[in-house]
């Protein structure tokens, strides 16, 4: 039972990290609940059709379909994380506003809810389908019943109890800093996810390496931790990284900084004529 | 805004980068059996690329994973999945089953006499 119970929390806390900062990001904009919660549920119905077509998907691209999936969905939620935050840069001065006057509904058509959505979705289905395949392989290998199940729906609300509390956390940043403590935390999420992208596509045989393990903190902290685990979802934290996945890293900072950059200055300018 | 711009770009560094993907030689292969790994230690030169076949004997999926290579691969019951690893330098590198953890296994890479 304590074993599944790990991994199901392992497990759990990395889609609980990313959708306790979605949800903080999102703060104010109208309609975000709904949005999430049905990136959940598909991600959970995505998680099940991983885990059964496995097979499959590992057999495509000649052994390399899953780590090519892998990198699909992941640049895909690096891309929506993007949009949110490119969006926020120039809304979020307005939502901070909005939200102190709690009721409001913020204008401003393009609201990034299906981005919202979409990250939801491959956080719960890349860890959902593990989870899935994990209490799999424990029930065939005869360590199945109660106890896995109990140790399962621990792990599981430990770690949306972790969620909830990181969440909560959140709420207590004051306003006027809320949205640029949410958008660095997305920010960094998004260029985590990118190496891992970029790791899977190095994995697949699709990018050079160029150069293995520049340098190894696994000593001063071993990724398989469970603060090594939660500063790899949160700041994309590698002890050995290869130099593809710090290119990846710093692409994705700056592809994403730096429009945010331009449309809060572009929006700034514009506000001050006319104050909304 | 840049939603678009940002996949086209990423889409055409792939483009690019795959023409480095130069095929290795042959590829080596990795068997899990009993949840295990056989071999435990798997000899690789140092310095290049090489493809590894992970083929799974049992009936149980399991997942090849190693924080020291970056890679993490779910490998079906029965099944078998491809793997690029390298080049690496001279060194032990740790990996594991993630779904029985006590699996776990060393890539290990000879120095070679320089």
């Amino acid at each position: 039972m304590l074993a599944t119970l790990v991994v199901v929390f392992r497990e759990a806390i990395e889609a609980a990290l990313i959708i306790a900062i979605v949800m903080g990001a999102s703060r104010g904009i109208p309609g975000r609940g709904r949005w999430v919660l049905a990136g959940i549920a598909l991600g959970a119905v995505g998680a099940g059709l991983v885990a059964l077509f496995a097979d499959a998907l590992s057999n495509a691209f000649s052994g390399s379909g899953q780590p090519l999936f892998d990198a699909g969905i992941l640049l895909a939620a690096v891309g929506m994380l993007a949009w949110h935050n490119i969006w926020m840069s120039s809304h979020g001065r307005a939502m901070a506003a909005e939200v102190r006057e709690v009721g409001k509904a913020v204008q401003g058509g393009g609201r990034p809810l299906t981005a919202l959505m979409v990250i939801c979705l491959v956080a719960i289905m890349r860890e959902g389908s593990e989870v899935v395949l994990f209490l799999w392989a424990i029930a065939t290998g005869g360590g199945g019943g109660w106890g896995m199940v109990a140790g399962g729906f621990v792990g599981l609300a430990c770690g949306v109890l972790l969620g909830v509390f990181i969440y909560r956390g959140l709420l207590k940043i004051p306003m006027r800093h809320f949205f640029t403590v949410t958008g660095w935390l997305v920010l960094l999420i998004a260029a985590g996810l990118a190496a891992q992208a970029a790791s899977f596509l190095n994995q697949a045989g699709l990018l050079p390496a160029l150069g293995n393990s520049l340098w190894d903190s696994s000593r001063l902290l071993d990724q398989g931790s469970l603060a090594g685990q939660m500063l790899h979802v949160l700041v994309g934290y590698t002890a050995r990284p290869s130099g593809i996945q710090l290119l990846f890293y710093g692409l994705t900072l700056v592809a994403i900084f730096v429009p945010m950059q331009l449309m809060a200055r572009r929006h700034h300018d514009h506000g001050r004529g006319h104050k909304r | 805004m840049s939603l678009p711009r940002l996949t086209l770009f990423l889409a055409s560094a792939l483009l690019a980068a795959s023409a480095f993907g130069a095929t290795p030689d042959t590829p080596l292969t990795l068997d899990i059996k009993d949840r295990g790994f056989v071999p435990q230690e798997l000899p690789l030169p140092a310095g290049v690329k090489v493809e590894l076949i992970i083929r799974n004997q049992d009936a149980l999926p399991a997942e090849f994973e190693s924080y020291d290579l970056s890679r993490e691969i779910v490998v079906p019951a029965h099944g078998q999945v491809k793997v690029y690893i390298g080049p690496l330098d001279a060194g032990r590198y740790r990996f594991f089953n993630d779904f029985y953890q006590s699996a776990e296994g060393w890539v290990v890479v000879a120095a070679t006499g320089k």
